[in-house]
């Protein structure tokens, strides 16, 4: 049963992996990934709107198609709103399988969908003003892959 | 039938409001676009460029000509920029 916590606070992100590891019973591989504030110039904040609800029903639909898909032994999504300043983790995924194939390939797949099928916007603040980030017809190529 | 009707991210700036209730008899989400945009001009320039508005009935990811008959919420946002 994959955990899914979207929240507003920072997460720990060696000490989410040290216990999901230690959860993963049976496991032989396990992937974490992370995804940060990238410190682009001019950037003094990233702002993260979500839609309560739907957020935690989409992404816990994404981690069970990728559980049964590639028979995982655990999977963890965590996602944070709000406010974050360069170079702060905006969110993690992790994926505990039989074998490391299954678990990048689970995690990279989640990651895909994540960007496109859960429900968060992003926008960049800076001194100029703010604006919304824009969907990459990239990421949604990336959805044909699976 | 009265729903809930909830905006995100620059759908929301641009209307001016996150989740308002709206008494509608239309049939699909397109028909409630074009309830919305018939009122305001506000709406008018949110729902503007529809290829950029996805939709949510209740809480599930669907398309402009999905049915709206018994929904509880419908929500309107830009295509989503997760991750």
């Amino acid at each position: 049963m994959a955990e899914i916590r979207v929240q507003k606070a920072p997460f720990a992100y060696g000490q989410e992996a040290d216990l999901f590891a230690e959860g993963a019973d049976g496991a032989g591989a396990i992937v974490t990934f992370a995804g940060i504030v990238r410190p682009d110039g001019g950037l003094s904040a990233m702002e993260i709107e979500h839609y309560p609800g739907m957020t935690e029903r989409a992404l816990s639909a994404i981690a069970e198609e990728a559980e049964t898909r590639w028979q995982l032994s655990g999977a963890l999504v965590i996602h944070r709103f709000g406010r974050l300043a360069p170079g702060e983790k905006i969110m993690m995924v992790a994926t505990a399988a039989a074998h490391r194939r299954a678990a990048f390939e689970a995690a990279d797949f989640l990651m895909d969908y994540l960007k496109s099928r859960a429900p968060f916007w992003k926008k960049e603040l800076r001194q100029e003003g703010a604006d919304w980030v824009e969907a990459k017809a990239s990421d949604e190529d990336a959805l044909s892959r699976w | 039938m009265a729903l809930d009707v909830l905006y995100f991210a620059w759908v929301r700036e641009r209307i001016g409001l996150p989740k308002e209730r709206i008494e509608t008899g239309a049939g699909d989400v397109r028909g409630l676009i074009e309830q919305l945009v018939a009122r305001e001009e506000r709406y008018a320039a949110a729902f503007a460029d529809l290829s950029a508005i996805r939709v949510a009935v209740d809480q599930e990811l669907s398309e402009l000509d999905s049915p709206i008959a018994g929904a509880r919420e419908v929500a309107f946002f830009p295509p989503m920029t997760g991750g």
